[in-house]
């Protein structure tokens, strides 16, 4: 992958509002090499979606996040990946990632209230014939996410004019 | 009490940082967007301030050797062979100072006899003349062309020079106006200075931030320059180390015993923190190809020319920088004198900029604008200037 597309995403994952004339700018290229850049990225399944980050705390939502550490027996030929797929499918769960350690799988699940988290847990995960244990942690709260202080001083501490 | 009786009139002549004069008025705008700062926007990256906590913590509290760490001076040396070609022995050519700033101060002091001259190109940082000054020498200001991409030329160089001119300064790439300068153009200043045999004070302070693609060239790595060539560098600009003051000088061996003769009476050592972080600094550099670095400059390379196409189009001239991490867009075309733009500026648009002529009488017409300051805030401040200059 060349250098100005790696610096292309990571400017649009500052900020994917960003316009292209200004992409083109910032990177020194002509506006539509910038604009097929993105486009064959986007074809290709590098650039996924365009999202926003969201301090949910923030709004009136009620919501309650957890992460679930899952074990599993995997499966012949199939590996993790039949199990990941079954567990992925669920609305709840966000994110889904295959870990070296203690657990399998760790996901990151969202869900109305406590009490759907606990049914989706009890009732959907847990229940399916190759998980073997699972181990949910609440999110209390969210410092930093994505790159993104949520809670804190992120200030510029430099004296206004200097030296 | 008239204190004016006691002091040394010569210092007390010396006008105060024309950068410093906005700052009390900026201090009372909670809104305003500075461009006027001289320093990275990033933190000291993470693994470096973590050197020094450790380094505290182990008690390492004392004073270091006069030069600094050898084990520093060592990753200096090791630094500038790699990254520039230059050869600076770490027991003898190379000292630790308190800032690049110190290095300057060292160097005048030590090359300068009453009354000797030295040039001094001009756009160009705010401390040489005053240092010159303070060493009692005579600070020849030369000016330097937009048209000529504010380079130095030879025939500039001969013109300014005197009987008593003793050496010139180099201040590449420039702080205000961004300007590089080459190799060829090098190699022809070098003809000049050594048929004057001047010597060569050269503050390369922002080499890391250069956005060229032939990249940053030294002076002292020409043919017969380095044994006239007091070479002045420093951690805050390519390592985000403002605030830990460590910079160093390297000049040949027997100039060397009197400079660190002034260091070693007055200031005895830099901080050992600092020295310890900035070691971990070019460790971890030599380890990973200065990373660190890498990423610091293509995010300013990002800001730049936003920078520079956003003057374009609100119609002012602007040079196209090439190194540091500032614009001096022309404001002549709208009828007022750079300090005035500045103050209506931080006034009506709350945005502070630098007038050009706190870097030399030849910057009137000129405004230093940084942009080493968050994307949103650019953003924001471009466009209050853009509605500034509508408004003219």
């Amino acid at each position: 992958m060349e250098n100005s597309q790696i610096e292309l995403l990571q400017l649009l994952q500052q900020d994917c509002r960003m316009p292209l004339e200004k992409l083109a700018v910032m990177l020194g290229e002509p506006m539509e090499a910038v604009g097929r850049m993105i486009d064959d990225m986007e074809k290709r399944g590098i650039i996924l979606r365009y999202a926003p980050v969201i301090n949910w705390d923030k709004t009136e939502r009620e919501r309650v996040e957890a992460m679930i550490e899952v074990r599993v027996t995997p499966q012949r030929d199939e590996g993790f990946d039949a199990i990941a797929k079954r567990i992925y499918r669920f609305d709840e769960v966000k994110s889904v990632y295959l870990m070296s350690g203690a657990y399998d799988l760790l996901l990151l699940v969202e869900a109305h209230t406590l009490k759907d988290l606990a049914y989706f847990v009890s009732t959907k995960l847990s229940v399916l014939e190759t998980v073997t244990g699972t181990a949910t942690h609440f999110v209390l709260k969210r410092y930093k996410s994505d790159g993104v202080i949520f809670e804190g001083d992120a200030q510029d501490k430099r004296l206004a004019v200097n030296p | 009490m008239d204190y004016s009786r006691y002091w040394n009139p010569e210092i007390a002549a010396v006008p105060k940082s024309g950068i410093r004069k906005f700052f009390d008025i900026v201090q009372t705008m909670p809104g305003a967007i500075s461009l006027g700062v001289g320093e990275p926007d990033f933190v000291t990256p993470y693994h470096i301030r973590n050197a020094a906590i450790d380094s505290l913590l182990d008690g390492e509290t004392q004073y270091t050797s006069n030069w600094g760490r050898l084990t520093l001076r060592k990753e200096i040396a090791f630094y500038l062979k790699n990254r520039y070609g230059l050869t600076y022995d770490p027991h003898t050519e190379v000292l630790v100072t308190v800032g690049a700033s110190e290095g300057i101060d060292l160097a005048m002091r030590a090359l300068l006899r009453a009354g000797d001259e030295v040039l001094v190109p001009e756009p160009s940082y705010v401390s040489y003349r005053p240092g010159v000054v303070f060493a009692g020498g005579v600070a020849v200001p030369i000016k330097t062309e937009e048209s000529r991409n504010f380079v130095l030329t030879p025939e500039e160089l001969e013109a300014a020079v005197t009987p008593r001119t003793r050496a010139v300064i180099l201040p590449y790439p420039n702080n205000p106006t961004g300007a590089v300068i080459d190799r060829a153009a090098l190699q022809k200043l070098r003809d000049v200075i050594l048929r004057h045999d001047l010597f060569v004070i050269s503050d390369e302070i922002y080499s890391e931030l250069t956005y060229s693609p032939e990249g940053h060239a030294s002076i002292a790595g020409l043919p017969e320059m380095w044994e006239r060539t007091v070479y002045i560098n420093g951690f805050s600009k390519a390592f985000a180390m403002t605030g830990w003051r460590v910079g160093y000088l390297c000049a040949p061996a027997p100039l060397m015993d009197v400079m660190v003769k002034i260091h070693q009476y007055t200031i005895m050592c830099a901080s050992t923190q600092g020295q310890v972080a900035a070691e971990e600094a070019l460790r971890q550099g030599r380890e990973d190809d200065y990373a660190d670095v890498a990423l610091m400059r293509r995010s300013y390379d990002h800001r730049r020319r936003l920078m520079f196409d956003a003057f374009r189009q609100m119609g002012l001239s602007c040079f196209e920088p090439l190194g540091a991490f500032y614009v001096f867009p022309g404001i002549r075309g709208t009828g007022l004198t750079s300090e005035v733009f500045c103050e209506r500026l931080l006034k009506e648009k709350e945005v502070a900029c630098v007038p050009g002529t706190a870097f030399g009488a030849c910057g009137e017409g000129h405004i230093r604008c940084c942009y080493a300051t968050a994307l949103d805030k650019l953003d924001t401040a471009l466009s209050r200037i853009a509605d500034f200059v509508k408004t003219l």
